[in-house]
């Protein structure tokens, strides 16, 4: 990497380099385009705090220079509930997998969208387990190939974001790996958004699914996100089974609902009151 | 605010709750759960008073992983639950362990396995308080036996906790958190609070899990201009991942030795007439109130009873138990399970006493007069 690349300054060159992730991984797009969201909004570094579960995706946080928390499986929402609650100023960041958001984390994801709590959700979907590999996720489409179903897969997929609206979530994009440049202002749409914000990156896993599915190469993977992908525009006049097959990218969803903090701390705030009262009298 | 000037007719339960907010807990987060709620209530209701935050998560699962985040934000937290709830919040208590994150844990137990006996007494998640997680680890585990030891307790939990940078859990039971008793609680301002230490070098210098000569090391919170990175894995003392070998020992055996070179500090036991005891009666939790009756009714009928009571379950008192047990020809140890902290005492005094147990696992209490009678058949 260049050292004149934005993305530099804000590694952790204590980190051993190279990653963890294969060559030609979509996981690297993802976090330059986040790294650029973070940059153009010149958010402190002290002010982030990047959370992150288990998984390839959740490796992210050990390579970049923020406060960065790797949690256990499935949990990383839950933890960055806790750090937002106890210190609101931080900007609170998950970046995690398919697997770890919506399988083991899914109850933790759909409370978090209905509690609408000021946290953007980034879930980095290669409709895979790759780290352990390659066993389907909750995200694999039917009739697909896994080292789990060596039959093809026979349960139906979720639409993450779909299951993001309908629990809640305030603010809701789709990109891939290919649109590089709209996922990452997807996600500074998604940071400045006050409220859950989630935004689902498209990303290839060629050594996996790839593989078992005769997908081809990174290069080609993610070609193939060019010629699937269909803007929210263009998607509103296509009838359903057109777009059968197809990822509709874009902002899907941006709504205003009280955020929970804030909601809270007004109630704390009155609570706060008759003691200050109680002061001034005896002043 | 919680009125102090007056003594009140309160639970264990709410006492727990005011012990941790005069330690100055400012978070808690929780799930439902008999015979636990009341600290979840106790605390939706006092918190926000204190400028803390309640939340009730979507599981136990949840709830001590948002404890956990809330503390790496800087917040003293807390949970409380019980044995299934308890069994849900292992492996994050690993990690809290691991990462070497402060945190209390209290579990008030119910009878098991399974969902078991949610109104009833059981204290037979001694063994899981110790060993739940998986991993090589040393948890503090803490006891009381009145409505006032509730409070007590939870502010040392919260003191050892921050002190030692380590989950504490309290293992209360149904009995003692579901009681009355009347209590005058001190002034939360009169209460000894111990804060984590904090680091005094530049954020460039700053090692999360740096090892000192006490094996304990200062810890930043986030958001502080540390930025420092935490994780499960297995990590050197910049939390950064690792597998050498070298900084796996020496990790583990910083887990271990801030823990054993601190036994006098964390240890903490109370004795009953124990100066010249034969016969000692070892129990802990709500089953230490029955014995201290039956140390005297034993002594009225003339055997020499004495009470040694854990305060610390765990680490295992071996140093005091050994030093009594010298005396003593048979020690008695009540517990409301089929037999399990006995193991640890005859690990201890079996060279040197009769150790033989009392055991209840029906649900209720273990009486003085139970008690006596097992000294009675094998005192001779």
């Amino acid at each position: 990497m260049q050292k004149s690349d934005v993305t530099h300054q804000y590694l952790r060159h204590t980190m051993e380099f190279p990653n963890v992730w294969c060559p030609g991984c979509g996981i690297g797009i993802v976090l330059g385009a986040f790294i650029r969201a973070v940059d153009r909004l010149h958010i402190s570094k002290d002010d982030l705090a990047l959370v992150s579960g288990i998984g390839c995706t959740a490796r992210i946080p050990a390579y970049v220079d923020f406060n960065t928390l790797h949690t256990t499986h499935g949990r990383p929402i839950a933890f960055a509930t806790g750090v937002k609650l106890a210190n609101p100023k931080l900007k609170v960041v998950v970046i995690s997998g398919d697997g770890d958001i919506l399988a083991i984390g899914g109850n933790h994801f759909i409370h978090a969208c209905r509690r609408n709590i000021d946290i953007t959700v980034v879930v980095v979907n290669n409709y895979i387990y790759g780290m352990t590999g390659g066993q389907y996720s909750p995200t694999t489409p039917m009739g697909k190939r896994a080292s789990t179903a060596p039959y093809l897969t026979v349960e139906p997929p979720f639409d993450t974001c779909n299951l993001a609206i309908s629990s809640g979530a305030t603010f809701v994009a789709r990109s891939t790996v290919y649109h590089a440049t709209q996922l990452s202002s997807l996600i500074e749409k998604a940071l400045v958004k006050k409220g859950f914000s989630v935004v689902e990156a498209m990303s290839n896993c060629h050594t996996q699914y790839g593989r078992l599915n005769r997908e081809g190469t990174a290069v080609r993977m993610i070609q193939a996100f060019k010629n699937v992908a269909v803007p929210v525009s263009t998607a509103a006049k296509l009838s359903p089974e057109k777009l059968e097959g197809k990822i509709v990218i874009g902002v899907l969803h941006d709504i205003e609902r009280p955020e929970y903090i804030e909601h809270y701390q007004k109630i704390i705030d009155r609570l706060q009151l008759p003691k200050m009262a109680d002061k001034e009298e005896k002043e | 605010m919680t009125d102090v000037s007056v003594p009140k007719l309160i639970q264990g339960n709410q006492a727990c709750s005011y012990g941790a907010i005069a330690a100055g807990c400012r978070f808690f987060a929780g799930y439902p759960i008999t015979p636990s709620t009341e600290i979840a209530e106790t605390m939706a209701l006092e918190l926000p008073k204190y400028g803390g935050k309640f939340i009730q998560m979507e599981d136990e699962i949840a709830s001590i992983s948002a404890i956990i985040g809330a503390s790496i934000a800087g917040s003293k937290a807390m949970t409380a639950t019980s044995g299934p709830g308890f069994s849900l919040m292992q492996e994050n208590l690993g990690y809290a362990y691991m990462a070497e994150v402060p945190c209390v844990v209290i579990n008030v137990m119910r009878g098991g396995p399974s969902t078991g006996l949610p109104t009833k007494v059981s204290q037979a998640d001694v063994m899981q308080a110790n060993w739940g997680a998986h991993g090589d680890y040393y948890p503090i585990v803490l006891s009381p036996s009145s409505v006032s030891e509730c409070f007590d307790i939870t502010v040392r939990a919260f003191n050892l906790s921050e002190r030692y940078r380590c989950p504490v859990i309290i293992l209360s039971d149904e009995v003692i958190g579901h009681m009355r008793e009347m209590v005058s609680l001190p002034d939360f301002s009169s209460v000894e609070m111990i804060e984590r230490q904090r680091p005094n070098v530049p954020p460039e210098w700053y090692k999360h899990f740096l090892i000192t000569h006490d094996f304990t090391s200062p810890m930043a919170s986030f958001g502080e201009g540390y930025r420092f990175h935490l994780t499960g894995l297995t990590h050197d003392e910049f939390g950064l991942p690792t597998s050498d070998n070298i900084e796996i020992a020496k990790k583990l055996g910083k887990l271990k030795l801030k823990i054993e070179r601190h036994l006098s500090d964390i240890s903490q036991v109370n004795t009953y007439k124990i100066e010249d005891a034969h016969i000692v009666i070892f129990a802990y939790g709500s089953v230490a109130r029955a014995a201290r009756q039956a140390v005297l009714l034993s002594r009225k009928k003339r055997f020499k009873a004495g009470l040694f009571q854990p305060i610390t379950l765990w680490p295992f008192p071996d140093r005091q138990l050994r030093q009594i047990s010298r005396k003593a020809d048979l020690i008695v140890v009540a517990e409301l399970n089929q037999g399990q902290i006995i193991n640890e005492v005859r690990r201890v005094c079996k060279s040197h006493s009769k150790v033989v147990g009392l055991n209840r696992y029906d649900g209720e209490l273990i009486t003085p007069e139970q008690i006596l009678e097992k000294i009675k058949e094998e005192h001779r």
